[in-house]
């Protein structure tokens, strides 16, 4: 199951980094140490055990359905790259959602 | 690119349509889903942000409780099980709509599944399974800058997040089969009917045209007679029920075209075009649709009482079709009036209307023909044209005075629609009233009290509700042109 | 008093000079500014130091107490923010390219309680780029350095509250752990760091790493100011859905009160042998002797699932970790590369995240993504949060025998700079101890035990179930008053001072 360049490309792709080639071929091998290594939790649990999703069981944490004061429209875009018209300025949008 | 299409009767010829329906409501809480930002539409861009709904660093959600409650609400109305525990997912994609780059939303345990409803098409009565019903976040709203003012050729975005982080929940049915030719019909009645219940639960301002209520329609087709479904398509944008008609029958005839070329169906989002009634391609199913879901570590699971579910339960409206019967039966309509109404998505109008005064004659006479013109030539739902029940109401009651003719009438909607004020402002810009006579009113009224002696000698011993026949029978003697108020002074004084 | 002996004083000792009006806020911040300037050159503990508004605050609180108000106990006490804290008006970076110059428009409940009970906020501290790392070496901005040996890591990721604390730039440090990176840090510069019960602490506005894991606690020089510093910064707080909406239990009290006779304490059988340092396991193993000795009931414990622990969290760490660091897209804040016009979006997102994250990033971010991804989350995501399951289960089990449980805090002392870099499992390593307590949420601490023979320090780890903070502090207390004695003086004292520092030796 080692992990080629191409995966490691495929899966940059899917968490949006732009990676060279080099680094790809860098990165596979050490990637695939790392998953070598921790691989074995595969084996540790059954099928019986349950998934803790959450380090407290907890439930219900809700709040009442009260507006309460916002940003200003100048604090909500102060980090912003580019704003332009009060809204935040992206480039533009290949591709649909 | 045009695609070629089939003749419908063509496609039913051949092939039999499975439909499925994805509908988003947009909560109507005062507060978004995990903060305490305003959902009001249409405030001063970014004006309604904060560090949560704009996904800052460190930012964390809590959740709205109302929109858990109105959940559960819409699951019962759903005929759903509500499910004991249940905990939110991330999905996980890129778009610079969604702040954080993953969508906050329920995955494998939705807070409702395994539910129905009915609906009734042309006399036919179509169960509509629902898989589930789910809780999520809307996205912000972009706006594309350049020549066209589209997505295709904009050379950059703009991105109001006011919208991002409104709740919304997330009804997916089964695919429905055998509807055949009334496959179109069939997802129309549905988004319909439930606009028509959540406006009756009261969760939702389901306006289509603002997207309160969105709808996404899947549809494919396999030859008739056989056991397994076709490859579909998802349209996107379908926004308002003559839309999901037409896409529907669109999607029906290409994919029939397409079919009968001898090619297959492409599994793809596709686009509604409201203007040529056509859809379009949008992106192919991709790698991107790894969406990586797990269960959201910074919210904890919802897990509803019994107790909980039970005092829900107790709030809702009375079910739809239970309400169809009792409305027909109060009304004296019969079932293809109802269905109409119902169809058009008008019956909460009418009974509004009559709530608000009118008759049900003259609350369906508008609603069901004169209005529903309308928002057909404006290509928009009844209930999103600019005139409310009461304003309707209250032209009946000039009617009904006197004051105005239906032709007169239709001018007032005219002024309404336009935005030109309230019916009496319309009326009084536009010098519309007609004028009224309290001799030839006063006649009719002792002619009605001669005639009726044992409703006065009731309303005499004190029962003042007993009034009302009589008022209505003198209305009608006058033909509608007379002032009920009017009326019942006139009855009062005589028999005080 | 002299200024050098006031550096090195306690926080609560502070406090009390503070309150009793013989020191003023405005001169303790200002020596320890001039102590900032002095080291932090050498140290890069600091990666932004707010002189102007430190001063501000301090004589603001001077000015208060002037006027009588009454003030919590440590008004006007300096302290240094680990730099994913929001903090309105100064940086977050979280040690990043991708942050850099970033400020926040809200603080973060911690940084609210801070200013609420009158701290006055240095400036925000190094650490390992979004706490990716147990050496501080990760951050975009430089490596921080070791005060007891500057060739050395100072632990990360919170690297630069530990040294801050350690060479007495501050008194005081915020941190947060989510695999270790308060525990291990502190093991390593001699300090005291306690990652509370997750939920203790509000994590609101500390930018996530691993959401289900990360925890913010103090950093201190003593368990009594660990503890205070503890109640000022925990309990409830409505903004994070994870709080525990549940009254802290008596933190200070049971630091003060230091005693563990009849305590029960249970020695983690996996964490010895292979991998650790022998001076490392005869410093621990002296202290558990200490205890024993003072009435303390010592039993060995088995958690067998702790060996499955660190493999376990390395996969939910970054799946995690993938989904919370979406955001930085350059599209509402931080950095943004390469639009120039011609490039769309989805290209402008990848290159700035192909420019803005670092190399240990771009492997955690790649690592969980394939975690996560379709075919592999059940094998890969789904395993490791069952194993997190089984190491509950262990904890359960341990803690039906045992009041608390101890073991070596990190297998090593302090590595040297650059020495594990280019080996990622070697440094992953560095949390074997501390990672099994973030996936069940126990509170857990480390506190000094001594030195090895090269003069580094070794740290204890305590760990105690959820919600049994105090217990912590009742070892730690215990344990620093008994080896205080032995050594005649904090364990800082034993420190070759550094260049240019303030401090002068007692």
């Amino acid at each position: 199951m080692a992990l080629t360049p191409e995966e490691v490309a495929r899966l940059a792709g899917l968490a949006r980094i732009q990676l060279t080639e080099q680094e790809c071929a860098e990165l596979a091998p050490e990637l695939d140490v790392i998953l070598t290594s921790v691989h074995q939790v595969a084996e540790v649990a059954g099928p019986d055990v349950p998934l803790m999703t959450h380090a407290m069981p907890l439930v219900n944490v809700t709040r009442e359905d009260v507006v309460r004061r916002s940003l200003t429209p100048a604090e909500a875009l102060s980090g912003a790259p580019a704003v332009e018209e009060g809204r935040f300025r992206v480039p533009q949008i290949l591709s649909e959602d | 690119m045009n695609d070629e299409i089939l003749d419908f009767d063509e496609v039913l010829e051949s092939y039999e349509p499975a439909l499925g329906l994805e509908v988003h409501v947009e909560l109507n809480t005062a507060s978004k889903m995990f903060c305490g930002c305003s959902t009001a539409f249409g405030d001063e861009p970014n004006s309604n942000t904060c560090p949560v709904c704009l996904g800052l660093p460190g930012a964390l959600p809590v959740v709205n409780r109302k929109a858990v409650e109105s959940a559960i609400r819409i699951g019962l109305a759903l005929n759903c099980q509500i499910a004991p525990w249940g905990r939110f997912a991330r999905k996980n994609y890129f778009y610079p709509d969604m702040t954080k780059n993953f969508q906050t939303s329920q995955y494998d345990e939705p807070i409702a599944h395994d539910g129905w409803v009915e609906i009734d098409v042309e006399g036919e009565t179509f169960r509509v399974e629902i898989e589930r019903a789910h809780m999520e976040e809307d996205a912000g709203k972009l706006t594309h800058a350049g020549s066209s003012g589209r997505i295709h050729g904009a050379e950059y975005s703009l991105i109001d997040y006011n919208r991002a982080g409104t709740p919304l929940i997330e009804i997916v049915s089964r695919p429905v089969l055998g509807a055949g030719a009334k496959a179109p019909a069939v997802a129309r009645a549905y988004v319909a009917h439930l606009r028509e219940m959540m406006r009756a639960l009261d969760v939702s301002d389901v306006r289509m045209e603002q997207g309160s209520l969105r709808c996404d329609a899947n549809l494919s087709l396999a030859p008739i007679g056989s056991t397994t479904l076709g490859t579909r398509t998802e349209t996107k944008n379908v926004n308002s029920l003559r839309s999901v008609e037409r896409a529907v029958t669109f999607e029906m005839r290409r994919q029939a075209a397409v079919l009968a070329g001898g090619g297959s169906v492409v599994q793809e989002t596709r686009h509604f075009d409201e203007a040529t009634g056509t859809t379009r391609s949008g992106r192919p199913k991709s790698d991107a649709d790894d969406y990586r879901y797990f269960a959201e570590p910074d919210l904890v699971p919802v897990a509803p009482s019994a107790q909980w579910v039970e005092e829900l339960r107790a709030t809702l409206p009375e079910p739809p079709a239970e309400r169809r019967r009792r409305l027909a039966s109060e009304w004296g309509f019969d079932e293809i009036a109802m269905t109409t109404l119902v169809n058009l998505g008008a019956l909460g109008l009418v009974e509004d209307t009559v709530a608000a005064g009118a008759s049900p004659q003259a609350a369906r006479k508008w609603w069901g023909t004169e209005l529903a013109r309308r928002s057909n030539e404006a290509g928009i739902g009844v209930d999103e044209l600019t005139i409310t029940p009461a304003q309707v109401a209250e032209v009946q009651r000039m009617v009904d005075e006197g004051k105005l003719t239906d032709k007169l009438a239709r001018q007032v909607f005219d002024g309404v629609l336009a935005g030109e004020g309230d019916p009496a402002e319309v009326v009084a810009s536009r010098g519309l009233e007609v004028v009224s006579d309290d001799g030839a009113l006063a006649a009719a009224v002792d002619d009605v009290i001669a005639a009726n002696p044992d409703v006065a000698d009731k309303i005499r011993d004190g029962k003042h509700q007993a009034a009302g026949a009589l008022i209505g029978q003198v209305m009608k003697a006058m033909r509608g042109s007379a002032d009920a108020a009017r009326v019942r002074e006139l009855i009062m004084e005589r028999l005080a | 008093m002299s200024d050098a002996h006031l550096l090195t004083r306690p926080a609560h000792e502070l406090g009390a000079l503070l309150t009793s009006g013989e020191v003023g806020a405005a001169e303790l911040t200002q020596l320890h500014l001039d102590q900032i300037e002095a080291l932090n050159p050498t140290l890069n503990a600091f990666l932004h130091v707010d002189a102007d508004g430190a001063m501000e605050t301090a004589r603001s609180i001077d000015a208060a107490r002037a006027s009588g108000a009454e003030l919590g106990p440590l008004a006007g006490v300096p302290i240094a923010v680990k730099d994913n804290f929001c903090t309105l008006g100064q940086p977050t970076t979280c040690g990043s390219r991708m942050l850099e110059d970033w400020v926040p428009p809200y603080d973060a409940t911690v940084v609210t309680r801070l200013r609420a009970a009158g701290l006055v906020i240095l400036g925000k501290t190094n650490m390992d780029e979004f706490a990716m790392g147990s050496s501080t070496e990760t951050s975009a901005f430089g490596p921080t350095r070791n005060p007891w040996d500057t060739d050395r890591i100072p632990g990360g990721s919170g690297g630069g509250s530990s040294a801050a604390v350690a060479a007495f730039m501050a008194p005081l440090a915020v941190g947060s752990d989510t695999g270790g990176s308060i525990r291990q840090p502190g093991s390593v510069t001699g300090t005291v760091g306690v990652k509370p019960t997750y939920g203790g602490v509000s994590r609101y506005g500390v930018v996530a790493m691993a959401s289900s894991l990360d925890q913010p606690g103090p950093v201190t020089r003593t368990t009594l100011d660990a503890a205070l510093l503890h109640e000022v910064m925990g309990g409830h707080d409505p903004h994070d859905s994870t709080s525990i909406a549940q009254p802290l239990p008596a933190l200070s009290e049971a630091a003060r009160r230091g005693d563990v006779a009849g305590m029960r304490v249970g020695v983690v059988k996996e964490f010895g042998g292979e991998g650790f340092e022998a001076d490392v396991e005869a410093r621990f193993h002296e202290a558990v002797e200490l205890l024993r000795g003072a009435g303390a009931e010592v039993v060995e414990v088995s958690c067998p699932n702790f060996l499955y622990a660190l493999s376990a969290y390395y996969l939910i760490m970054p799946s995690e970790l993938s989904s919370n660091l979406a955001r930085f897209d350059a599209m509402r804040y931080g950095l943004r590369v390469g639009d120039d016009g011609t490039r769309g979006v989805e290209e402008v997102m990848s290159m700035t995240r192909g420019e803005g994250f670092g190399r240990e990033a771009k492997r955690r971010l790649i690592i969980g993504t394939y975690a996560l991804s379709s075919g592999y989350q059940d094998q890969y995501y789904g395993s490791a949060q069952k194993v997190r399951t089984l190491v509950a289960r262990d904890f359960e089990a341990a803690f039906a025998q045992c009041d608390v449980l101890v073991s070596p805090t990190t297998p090593t002392v302090a590595f040297r700079i650059g020495e594990r870099m280019s080996d990622p499992m070697s440094m992953y390593k560095a949390d074997l101890c501390t990672i099994p307590s973030n996936l069940a949420g126990n509170a857990s601490a480390s506190f000094p035990v001594g030195l090895s023979s090269d003069g580094l320090p070794v740290g204890i780890q305590v760990i105690a179930p959820p919600m049994a903070d105090d217990r912590l502090y009742r070892v730690g207390g215990f344990l620093e008053a008994t080896l205080e004695k032995q050594w005649d003086g904090p364990i800082l004292d034993r420190m070759v001072p550094l260049a240019g520092t303030k401090v002068v030796a007692r």
